[in-house]
């Protein structure tokens, strides 16, 4: 992969930068490093003020670190964003088809597209799922597909996270930062606001209630609780929405119905936005040991009293394997073309495809296609020897574990790292969320950052940082003044 | 509102409530062991000071004698000590962590603050200077708090549970501070023309931030039985027995209000109150101060289960 070949999205550390970055770029030019200095620590003291933290697994001390921001904003063109946002609501819609077709009369199998044993051996599969229908046929109602960009015009999708996609405090606390540490920016361009993330989610949640709900249906966030990663995150959407955050031990079921406990005794709960796993949901149906879960939830779920958001069993959409055949999937449900492209992918269940990848596993990125978080996976020309023969082995006793990926010269934008300015791989999630009414997508999602450098791993538990996400709106420029009423009217 | 997240923010306040009674009586331990014993007596201050604190049994399990080195460091921050200021401060952020969504930014950010200050400070290297420092800080965490939920909490149900934590804690505290001094407050060791005991009884008000309030109030020399008076039977001193019980009276009356349902809390809550009410210090020393300060943490005890019987869970 040569360097020459990366495209920056700003336009290089100093080179002319691209017409949308111009404003921007100017600024970060003519700052003194004194005053970037002070804008740096001005956001680092932000993040630690609202206690906006993530916990790393296996990390002793590191208990809750702050995710590292980095301050120069990534910039999409609104007309990027228009294509985008078309491609990720044609990419959505298509996968809550599949999930349904899995769970249904699978006639993706039937034509011949995906294979049935695909499906049927996938961990995430939940044969629970055949005999439940959930509210408007829709399974993941918040999706945070993550993009990678590899040219002016070449955007890929990486993974669809169709399951309990994190990040969206970020985005919104990057914008809270930003909106302080540079109005000036902001005064003078028109920058799409990401604010009402929380009222659309709430509307998504409330749109996909079961019928039997109140017409002001309850909706819940549950956490599995204050240890877990994400959970300023889980707080964060409760407060934001104006909803409880409830943990398995806050809730009941009774005659199929779910319930809160509260000062004032039982509540009934119609929509659960759940960030907890499916296995730990309810210790009755999935794991027996979950201290996580509400025993009974998945009768109440099958009665069509709750529903339980995203779906259980949206997980097979998940799969790598599955991820490949996304552009047929597309095809079959929507009859048109994928308007986003996938990353060229091998299947190693396929012999072919096995006996490719392990000749050139130097070159390639190399997954397990259940993985998520940058765990479990190889990245061949940033590997020793040693690391891609024992993966190779890994491979070769379980193919259908595997995909494998060209490396993609993901494009970069500089960042303020101990060296100064200079070239970061970057990705995007944005966050897609499907109600019975609409697709409701807010504009940008989260930009994450591989720190160090020449790394492809934007994940924060592997040194990942995040940029807060400007779409801008082209065109007239703000009115300089506000309307006043004319003389002698 | 979630029966948890009631229980979060009652126990929040009340630690918040328990940081600032630690500080405050090692404070006033401090000032009275620096006098001579000529004016502060013979008592050991470092062991009353832990007697209020309710720590004696875990304490001496660590240590052998009761000075200001092993009583300090044991209340601030020994780690083998489950409510020393650290551990209040810890598990009261902890609890906030929990209802993040039902407290405000910025009584947040003040405990956030106050755990992040408290991981900084290195406990061990202290200086006398750096004691009292660190003792203004941990009063001025509480005021902060308390000002923060005043202000800018909506005045909903998980506002008074903040309220009930605090308030039970305080009665709580009150009451053990004159439980573990009452001989000091008895009239008849008042001795002739002045002396000896002046200094515990301002130091007992100072504890409670009242010495200015209490000349206010009584125009007068500090006598004994109406340090009492003042902290048990005036509704005017914030920190009296009597003061925390209307308030408590008065939250748990909106609770009722609010969800249309009365409880053993609110009876108990008026049972004490009334009584209260009802009492003079004459005949309150007649009975016994020490049986009625034991009475009334039993009492309080009681109706914080109540508390916790009816709502929290």
């Amino acid at each position: 992969m040569a360097n020459e070949s990366v495209f920056d999205e700003m336009g290089g550390v100093e080179g002319d930068p691209r017409q949308i970055y111009a404003e921007v770029a100017q600024w970060f030019r003519q700052a003194s490093p004194d005053l970037i200095a002070n804008r740096k620590a001005e956001a680092e003291a932000f993040f630690r003020r609202i206690g906006i933290t993530f916990a790393v697994y296996g990390d002793e001390q590191g208990a809750e670190r702050i995710i590292p921001f980095d301050i120069l904003p990534r910039i999409l063109s609104n007309q990027e964003w228009i294509r985008l946002s078309e491609g990720l609501e044609q990419r959505v819609r298509s996968l809550n088809a599949f999930i349904g077709d899995v769970y249904g009369a699978r006639e993706i199998v039937r034509a011949g597209i995906v294979p049935e044993d695909l499906i049927l051996s996938n961990p995430a599969f939940r044969p629970e799922m055949t005999r439940i229908k959930p509210a408007a046929g829709l399974y993941t109602h918040i999706a945070g597909v993550d993009l990678v960009r590899t040219g002016p015009d070449e955007f890929y999708v990486l993974e669809d996270n169709a399951r309990t996609p994190s990040g969206v405090s970020y985005m919104m606390e990057n914008r809270e930062a930003m909106l302080r540490l540079f109005p000036e920016l902001f005064g003078k361009l028109r920058i799409k606001p990401v604010d009402q993330y929380p009222d659309e989610l709430l509307a998504t949640l409330r749109s996909v209630a079961p019928s039997s709900a109140s017409r002001e249906p309850t909706v819940v966030v549950m956490t599995p609780g204050p240890f877990n990663s994400a959970y300023y995150e889980h707080s964060f959407l409760a407060d934001r929405m104006g909803v409880e955050l409830v943990e398995g031990r806050d809730l009941f079921v009774r005659s199929n119905v779910v319930y809160m406990r509260t000062t004032e005794g039982p509540q009934r709960v119609d929509v659960i936005y759940r960030r907890v796993d499916d296995e730990f949901l309810d210790p009755l149906a999935f794991r027996p040991d979950s201290t996580l879960g509400v025993p009974g939830l998945m009768s109440a779920y099958k009665a069509g009293n709750v529903t339980i958001s995203n779906a259980v069993g949206t997980g097979v959409a998940d799969d790598k394997a599955v991820y490949s055949y996304m552009p047929e999937i597309v095809k079959f449900y929507t009859g048109k073309e994928a308007i986003l492209s996938n990353v060229p992918t091998w299947r190693c269940r396929e012999p072919e495809a096995l006996a490719h990848v392990l000749a050139h596993i130097g070159e390639l990125v190399v997954k397990e296609v259940n993985g998520s978080g940058g765990y479990g996976m190889l990245v061949g020309p940033h590997a020793t020897k040693a690391q891609r023969e024992s993966f190779a082995t890994k491979v070769r006793n379980n193919p259908s574990n595997y995909i494998a990926q060209p490396t993609l010269a993901l494009s970069t934008v500089p960042c303020y790292v101990d060296e100064g300015l200079a070239p970061r791989h970057v990705d995007l999630r944005p966050f897609v969320l499907s109600g019975a009414d609409k697709v409701r997508i807010v504009p940008g999602g989260l930009t994450r950052v591989a720190l160090k450098k020449g790394s492809l791993v934007v994940n924060s538990s592997q040194g990942g940082g995040t940029k807060d996400t400007w779409v801008i709106e082209d065109g007239a420029p703000r009115a300089s003044q506000s309307q006043s009423q004319k003389a002698g009217a | 509102m979630l029966a948890r997240t009631a229980d979060n923010l009652y126990w929040l306040s009340r630690y918040v409530e328990r940081a600032e009674s630690l500080a405050r009586i090692l404070d006033v331990a401090l000032r009275l062991a620096t006098l001579p014993s000529a004016y502060a007596g013979t008592s050991n201050e470092w062991e009353s000071a832990i007697d209020i604190a309710v720590c004696r049994d875990d304490f001496f399990r660590h240590y052998d004698v009761a000075n200001q080195a092993n009583v300090t460091q044991f209340i601030i921050a020994g780690p083998n000590n489950p409510s020393s200021i650290r551990a209040c401060i810890e598990v009261a952020r902890q609890n906030a962590r929990a209802v993040r969504t039902a407290i405000t930014t910025e009584m947040w950010e003040i405990l956030n603050d106050a755990w992040n200050e408290m991981q900084r400070l290195r406990f061990q290297s202290f200086t006398s200077k750096d004691l009292t420092k660190f003792l203004a800080f941990v009063r001025e965490v509480s005021l902060r708090f308390d000002g923060a939920a005043y202000r800018t909490m909506l005045r909903t149900d998980h506002y008074w549970f903040q309220r009930l934590g605090m308030l039970i804690e305080r009665a709580d505290t009150t009451a053990r501070l004159l439980d573990v001094k009452y001989h000091v407050v008895l009239p008849e060791t008042e001795p002739v023309g002045g002396g000896l005991d002046y200094f515990q009884w301002s130091a007992l008000l100072r504890a409670v931030s009242a010495l200015n309030s209490f000349h206010l109030i009584y125009r007068g020399g500090i006598k004994p039985w109406l340090v009492a008076d003042f902290l048990i039977l005036k509704p005017e001193q914030p920190r009296s027995l009597i003061s925390s019980y209307e308030t408590l009276n008065r939250v748990l009356d909106l609770l009722a209000e609010r969800y249309g349902r009365q409880g053993p809390s609110q009876r108990l809550a008026r049972q004490t109150y009334s009584q209260l009410q009802n009492m003079d210090i004459d005949t309150l020393f007649q009975t016994g101060l020490h049986e009625f300060l034991e009475q009334f943490i039993a009492d309080n005890n009681r109706l914080g289960l109540a508390i916790n019987d009816q709502y929290l869970q």
